[in-house]
């Protein structure tokens, strides 16, 4: 998750990389995203996978898959995690996932695991999340 | 962490986790995805604390142990734990088991000897009511059946259920649960048809048994939204790719027809996509959609335009050839700069083989040469060049074109290059033809202004020298002289060399000068594409050792290539080796000879060959070749020839041509002359570079004198002794 101004608002790896890597890699997403924009599609080919992304408001939802997987249903994966962060948060804003970081966390290890989608049910992910709060 | 370096985290979170309070494992756990990798030490830390926690009866902090180890747990790891994770796959708790499949996933990804372990609990998955599980459970199945083609054996026979899931999800009614914009579960369709297609991927029976769902999904599914598309592009993937009848086939190229009209952007680049994996086999289908993929070469973003252009190219036949490149031309005028080289490259492959006639072939290479011509592919211009000496009866339409384009636009380098050759060539046509009027004066200043730009840029300076020479001997004039003389002092040392050669030619041997600037023969036409184009390149780049004496080398090349034609009428054309070299070459033992006595003679350089095997021997002279491996990509040759006949032979010289991603380097040769009876030997060193890795061939060229005649040969070496392949 990317705002326009570059900053990192969340970062998920499911794959082994050093830590500088990591930052280059942010630095080129953000590079190769934020120049973008409605003309162009959600799918932009980057090395040897792709990126699929979504502008929602200041922030970039970027997922990074390989070449083989659908992207449609990628998209759509982006869309229902960004419907159940604001079911969650109730109407969220950028503010909300500033500062609640480890409940997004939370949500992200929900829906994806291990790199692949995990729930799709919107109930479901909301009820699990509800419990683990109230065990707080 | 953010780019920061977040060490001092590490053992805290190790702390935590053990701690029993579960907001500080949660935190604890956080801190360990985020903050511990495979690499790190501290990760090993965890492993039982991992362990206690999977065991734990609540189960918020069994998942927490799950997610933590499917993020980041290296393969140590994953092989101590991996008995646990079965043990949960099979638990009671549809919560834990989604997990544990996922995590099972991650396992088999690192670990790959464990996936066995994993087979049956993830068959028994299957059956599940809950979608998250059964979701798990086919991305297990995936996993397993691409790793493992045993286990794709094996999980065949549960194409059946699959299908029957995948009944289930499409007919029945409204789910709320899964439901996304009206299509339950989408994620779960798609990812039940992409374990069908490798399922069914090279088999029969199970294609089969896909086939009426295939076409139920690709029916009933709506497609207005995205959703609908996804799962639309999921089936017509499946549907290509597996053995399907061939109505399904049809089915699934109308999809993707309809797909190329809708409006949204990204659904028209997932078909151009598709598409284009399928123009090879079911090219008449997708000619039908040309119009539109044409269409999509005029969109505002750039990877539709790479798809479009991709795609047109490959539609490109004999029938369509004329419209389509009208289109492919107005494209490249307006294209973006990175899609330019790959655009000329593909015109000149669609000229080359569905021309309707040589001037439009022409034609339309100059045209791209003019819009586009600093991003075309060096071979082109010798392509160029050879196809325009082969329609003779358009030589005075070729040049008067050239030299109309030339005078417009001076700054691209091919074009200058090919209208240099030719004004050179038939500089008498373009003065006699249409523009009688055009005095020679105009095509002589042409010539200057050709000359000051090329020698202030760093293109080939030789060709505008020589064309004016050419010129000269069609339409005598002193100022031509005058021109190459000025040039005798020039700080260019290419340019200098060459001034000062061709005055020599003007002061001393005038009376050849006519023959050999005679107009050059038709080039013939090889079919060996980039490995003759790659001859001129070798043999005008051949690396120059720092010293003089590997000039003349150089130069006998570069005077080889562009007045060595000229003289075969002169001489009668000697036995030329296996395939026809690009230009007709013999060696010019006059000029040759006198050049390299001008410049000095060459240093002898003794080597000592090893695994040696003879790469050539006809008429008593015998070149053997011995490589060495100097390291991983790089490569030394040692070429020894050897005179067994009776008379000396002079002026031997070899050259040799490699592959593209190869890089040569000669070094200078001990000599170039072999006495006669083996006396002495001649040897050169070749370095080679090959950092792809590629098949290594190298041709070699061989020219000498013996007895006064000149002889000339080529072989083709397509196995090193010493490489180990």
């Amino acid at each position: 998750m990317l705002s326009t101004t570059g900053k990192t608002r969340l970062a998920k790896w499911y794959m082994q990389f050093d830590d500088d890597e990591k930052q280059k890699l942010i630095e080129e997403v953000h590079a190769v995203v934020t120049v973008r924009d409605a003309k162009h599609t959600n799918f932009v080919e980057f090395r040897n996978f792709k990126i699929i992304y979504r502008r929602y408001a200041g922030l970039y939802f970027c997922i990074c898959v390989d070449v083989t997987d659908n992207n449609l249903a990628y998209l759509e994966g982006i869309h229902n995690f960004v419907e159940v962060l604001n079911e969650y948060f109730h109407n969220v804003c950028e503010l909300d996932l500033v500062f609640n970081f480890y409940k997004v966390y939370t949500v992200v290890d929900e829906m994806f695991l291990a790199g692949e989608i995990r729930e799709t049910s919107q109930t479901k992910v909301l009820k699990q999340l509800l419990m683990l709060q109230s065990l707080e | 962490m953010l780019g920061y370096p977040a060490h001092f985290g590490q053992m805290e979170c190790v702390r935590m986790i053990a701690s029993p309070r579960y907001s500080e494992k949660r935190v604890g756990y956080l801190g360990a995805m985020m903050l511990l990798d495979e690499k790190q030490d501290a990760s090993l830390l965890i492993t039982n604390s991992i362990k206690n926690d999977l065991s734990n009866s609540n189960q918020y902090i069994q998942s927490l142990a799950l997610c933590t180890l499917a993020c980041m747990g290296s393969a140590e790891m994953c092989r101590d734990l991996a008995p646990e994770i079965d043990r949960l796959l099979r638990a009671s708790n549809s919560y834990i088991k989604k997990k544990a499949a996922l995590c099972a996933v991650h396992i088999v990804r690192k670990v790959h000897d464990l996936g066995e372990l994993f087979t049956k609990a993830a068959r028994s998955l299957l059956t599940e009511k809950n979608h998250g599980v059964v979701h798990g459970a086919v991305v297990l199945i995936t996993e397993l059946c691409e790793r493992n083609s045993e286990t794709l054996e094996r999980f065949r026979k549960t194409v059946p259920d699959l299908v029957q899931i995948m009944k289930g999800l499409v007919i029945s009614g409204y789910s709320p649960d899964h439901d996304v914009a009206g299509i339950s579960d989408p994620f779960l369709q798609v990812r039940i048809l992409r374990l069908l297609r490798i399922l069914g991927r090279n088999n029969e029976a199970a294609s089969d048994a896909m086939n009426d769902l295939l076409a139920q999904v690709a029916t009933n599914t709506d497609s207005t939204k995205t959703v609908g598309n996804a799962v639309l592009y999921e089936t017509v993937l499946t549907v290509l790719d597996i053995k399907s009848e061939s109505g399904l086939r049809v089915l699934a190229v109308n999809i993707l027809g309809r797909f190329l009209l809708n409006n949204d952007r990204n659904i028209r680049y997932i078909a151009m996509t598709s598409l284009q994996k399928i123009v090879g086999t079911d090219h008449n289908a997708v000619q039908r959609h040309r119009g539109t993929i044409v269409d999509c070469l005029k969109d505002q973003d750039a990877s539709v335009k790479r798809r479009a252009l991709e795609l047109s190219l490959a539609l490109v036949s004999a029938s369509n050839i004329r419209s389509m490149m009208k289109e492919l031309l107005s494209f490249l005028s307006s294209c973006p700069p990175e899609l330019r080289s790959q655009t000329a490259s593909g015109i000149f492959n669609a000229a080359e083989r569905y021309a309707p006639s040589q001037r439009w072939h022409i034609d339309t290479i100059l045209h791209v040469l003019t819009t586009a011509g600093g991003d075309v592919r060096d071979e082109t211009v010798p392509n160029l060049i050879q196809l325009i000496t082969n329609t003779s009866e358009l030589h005075c339409y070729t040049v008067h074109k050239l030299y109309r384009a030339l005078l417009s636009d001076i700054s691209q380098q091919p074009l200058v290059q090919v209208a240099c050759w030719c004004i050179g060539e038939y500089g008498d046509l373009l003065l006699r033809g249409e523009c009688q009027e055009t005095e020679p004066v105009q095509v002589h200043r042409a010539q200057q202004t050709l000359v000051f730009p090329s020698a202030n840029s760093d293109c080939d300076p030789v060709n505008p020298l020589t064309a004016p020479l050419s010129l000269h001997n069609s339409t005598p004039d002193s100022r031509i002289r005058s021109i190459v003389s000025i040039y005798g002092s020039c700080i260019d040392v290419e340019l200098q060399q060459r001034a000062v050669e061709y005055n020599a030619l003007f002061k001393k041997y005038d009376h050849m000068r006519a023959a050999v600037l005679e107009r050059m023969p038709v080039i013939e036409k090889n079919s060996q594409g980039h490995t003759n184009g790659e001859t001129i390149k070798e043999s005008q780049t051949v690396k120059v050792k720092p010293g003089e004496p590997q000039q003349p080398a150089n130069q006998v090349c570069d005077l080889l290539d562009l007045l060595g034609g000229s003289e075969q009428p002169l001489q009668p054309s000697p036995a030329l080796g296996s395939a026809a070299p690009p230009i007709p070459v013999s060696t010019p033992n006059t000029v040759g000879g006198d050049l390299l006595d001008l410049l000095g003679g060459l240093e002898p350089t003794p080597i000592t060959p090893v695994a040696t095997v003879t790469v050539y021997e006809k008429d008593g002279v015998t070149v053997t070749l011995g490589c060495e491996k100097q390291s991983d990509s790089g490569l030394t040759v040692t070429l020894t020839a050897s005179n067994s006949t009776e008379s000396d032979i002079r002026g031997f010289t070899l050259q040799a041509a490699v592959p593209k991603s190869v890089q040569l380097h000669m070094k200078a040769p001990s000599g170039d002359s072999l006495p006669a009876r083996g006396a002495a030997k001649v040897t050169q060193m070749v370095v080679l570079n090959n950092p792809n890795k590629v098949n290594l061939k190298m041709r070699l060229r061989i020219s000498y004198t013996s007895q006064g005649s000149a002889v000339q040969d080529t072989v083709q070496i397509d196995s090193f002794p010493g490489l180990g392949q």
